[in-house]
């Protein structure tokens, strides 16, 4: 996840002074840092009293772990760890790439309508999962939600880009637009299998839209963690073709920006990467715009550092809203939405403040 | 630079602590454990917990053990539907006794891998349905025999009240029951389900007969199903609202139900919970729907 090279391209914009660069990539270091310090907390907060520093003495007595000390760590917390690193970056990175692409800090991967085919699939598979003849529904059994949320991701994805590509020509404006269609369309599909749900059904819904990492299994990382990988290293290229987005498309092309390829591409590390994020996660909001807004802030808006801080501030803030949720009404667990939303609302609101009469919204 | 990675490292050092530390503030202090090493999820299971006298077996609870009110003293893990695996090992149970339905499938797998026994108890809609519950969490808990006087006694407890409601209704009355009245859409209990059944026994129609579960009903469906009576269950928020508001409701409005003002209001866990107290429960409904 850390690991990402930062391609060093040369600088053809005038925008950023090269000291702000510099600054900027010093974050790197100093959220790299803070990462690790998160993820270390991570393992060693939960409910149960096992603690990181007891295993490890025990370890290197060459004792034996404990059945529960071994459950705890490698079955719940790892894999919760690992989620919340890959589902934090995703988030984020996809926040950043979009505002990029859309020139507009408000953009999200709600807004192309990703999140919302996602959240189709899902609800799609809870209601009607029941209706599955049972030797499917055994080989699918417990990643049928995930699997049909990536689905409804990709399929909307592919949707919006025949509607919005003519020619090669992808136009932004096009897909904003079928984007908003697409997701009143499935909000409209949801509001008729919410109708159809029952009691049982109706409160899976209501926890999977809060989003949780409760659900993490090794099982469920290793379908969608080469995604986040693969999505989130490819975002990663894109900071020298997104800064010359920023001087407008014909100024990006005469640059010598393959642009129609750039946007495909961009297009496609948001759909995996959100896909696969919502999938194994339900409903997380917040991280995608917050995230990249208070880098900007920090740092200025120059791509080729804001990516890979995005990716290791989503990653560090998701643990942390994880934790919180995990601890704070014990022995039961918060939705992991409900406290991205009480961190994130009021900072995005802050944002706005703020943005009043400096940025044009 | 070798200054600002100390101070980098000084942060992140403080981080890891303070976070460590508020993870451990936050967390509720270890319960003396004595005898208990069970977990009951699901409300009837917990009460059948302590009507056999095996509460001091009690560890831990779900969010829908609310009665009896001592049972709320008990840690509480969450909805059943939505249970953290750590959350579960925390209370560290030797024995989870569950009702149908607990998930999600993920906790349920982390709790395997743990190899705690997990014990889900079969539900049901009638009188032998609870027999049944009861022997069940008495085999479990190693009282067999008090399990099964409990079982027999509830059992027919049950089929008394019901004989004495069946009688009771000379007219039987065509009872609506309202599982939530939200922004006045309403949701009802149709066949299959607890307040179907109970309805039934004590003597009433239940009059969403040929709907499936429970479910969002349209205006003209209430309006045909023309009930006599309402059933609520009794408790917070949309739930409290009153007799009033609820026969203001266009669809309720001209039912039989609004011209007399009949609303019934029952603890939902008595009501649909089909453990020990569903005997007194029919009672209690009979007695409502057509007095003493």
């Amino acid at each position: 996840m850390v690991a990402l090279t930062d391609p060093a391209g040369e600088l053809t914009e005038a925008e950023a002074p090269r000291s702000r660069l510099a600054r900027a990539r010093r974050l790197h270091l100093w959220l790299a840092l803070l990462l690790i310090a998160v993820a270390l907390a991570s393992l060693t907060v939960g409910a149960t009293g096992v603690q990181l520093w007891d295993v490890a003495r025990s370890l290197a007595r060459g004792e034996e772990l404990s059945r529960m000390e071994r459950v705890v760590l490698m079955d719940i917390r790892l894999p919760r760890l690992v989620m919340g690193l890959a589902v934090g970056a995703a988030l984020a990175v996809s926040g950043a790439v979009m505002q990029g692409l859309f020139r507009n800090p408000l953009a999200d991967p709600g807004i192309v309508g990703v999140s919302a085919g996602a959240g189709l699939g899902a609800i799609l598979a809870i209601v009607l999962g029941t209706l599955l003849p049972p030797a499917l529904l055994g080989f699918a059994g417990a990643h049928l939600v995930p699997l049909a949320a990536f689905l409804g991701g990709w399929v909307s994805t592919i949707l919006l880009y025949r509607v919005a590509t003519r020619r090669g020509h992808t136009s932004v404006a096009t897909m904003l637009l079928a984007g908003i269609a697409l997701g009143a369309l499935a909000g409209a599909v949801s509001g008729v299998l919410v109708y159809m749900a029952d009691d049982s059904q109706l409160r899976d819904l209501t926890f999977w839209g809060l989003g949780s990492l409760a659900g993490a299994s090794w099982t469920k990382l290793a379908a969608a963690l080469p995604i986040i990988l693969v999505t989130v290293a490819g975002a990663s290229f894109l900071g020298r073709s997104l800064n010359a987005l920023a001087l407008g498309e014909a100024t990006a092309a005469h640059i010598g920006i393959p642009v129609q390829r750039m946007k495909r591409l961009a297009i496609l590390c948001v759909a995996g990467a959100t896909g696969a994020a919502v999938a194994v996660s339900g409903g997380i909001g917040f991280v995608g715009i917050v995230v990249p807004h208070l880098l900007r802030l920090a740092s200025g808006p120059d791509h080729r550092a804001l990516l890979i801080n995005s990716a290791l501030l989503g990653a560090a803030l998701l643990v942390v809203a994880d934790m919180i949720s995990r601890v704070i009404v014990a022995p039961a667990e918060l939705p992991i939405g409900i406290v991205t939303a009480v961190l994130g609302a009021p900072v995005f609101l802050w944002i706005l403040l703020r943005q009043r009469g400096v940025v044009d919204l | 630079m070798k200054r600002r990675s100390f101070h980098a490292l000084a942060l992140s050092t403080a981080a890891y602590l303070a976070l460590g530390g508020l993870g451990a503030a936050l967390l509720p202090a270890e319960a003396a454990r004595g005898e208990a090493d069970t977990l009951a999820i699901g409300g009837s299971l917990t009460e059948i917990v302590y009507a056999l006298g095996q509460e001091h077996r009690l560890l831990a609870r779900d969010t829908t053990s609310t009665y009896p009110p001592e049972a709320e003293a008990l840690p509480d893990v969450g909805y059943m539907r939505a249970l953290s695996p750590e959350g579960v090992l925390s209370v560290n149970p030797d024995l989870i006794l569950s009702e149908e339905g607990a998930g999600p499938p993920e906790t349920l797998e982390v709790l395997e891998e743990a190899a705690i026994p997990f014990i889900t108890v079969p539900g049901g809609f009638d009188a032998d349905a609870v027999a049944a519950k009861i022997r069940a969490v008495g085999e479990a808990l190693d009282v067999p025999e008090a399990a099964s006087t409990l079982a027999e006694e509830v059992s027919a407890e049950i089929e008394t009240a019901s004989a004495e409601a069946q009688a009771a209704a000379d007219t039987p009355k065509r009872v609506l029951f309202v599982l939530s009245a939200q922004g006045g859409r309403l949701m009802g209990g149709g066949d299959n389900t607890g307040a179907g059944a109970i309805i039934e026994m004590a003597g009433g129609i239940n009059a969403l007969a040929g709907v499936e579960g429970y479910k969002p009903l349209s205006d003209e469906a209430v309006t045909a199903a023309a009930p006599d009576v309402i059933l609520m269950m009794d408790r917070e928020g949309d739930h409290a609202a009153s007799a009033e508001e609820l026969f203001a409701l266009p669809a309720l409005a001209v039912t039989p139900a609004a011209e007399t003002g009949a609303l019934i209001k029952m603890d939902g866990l008595k009501l649909l919970g089909f453990g020990p107290r569903t005997g007194a429960a029919v009672a209690e409904l009979a007695q409502a729907l057509y007095g003493g």
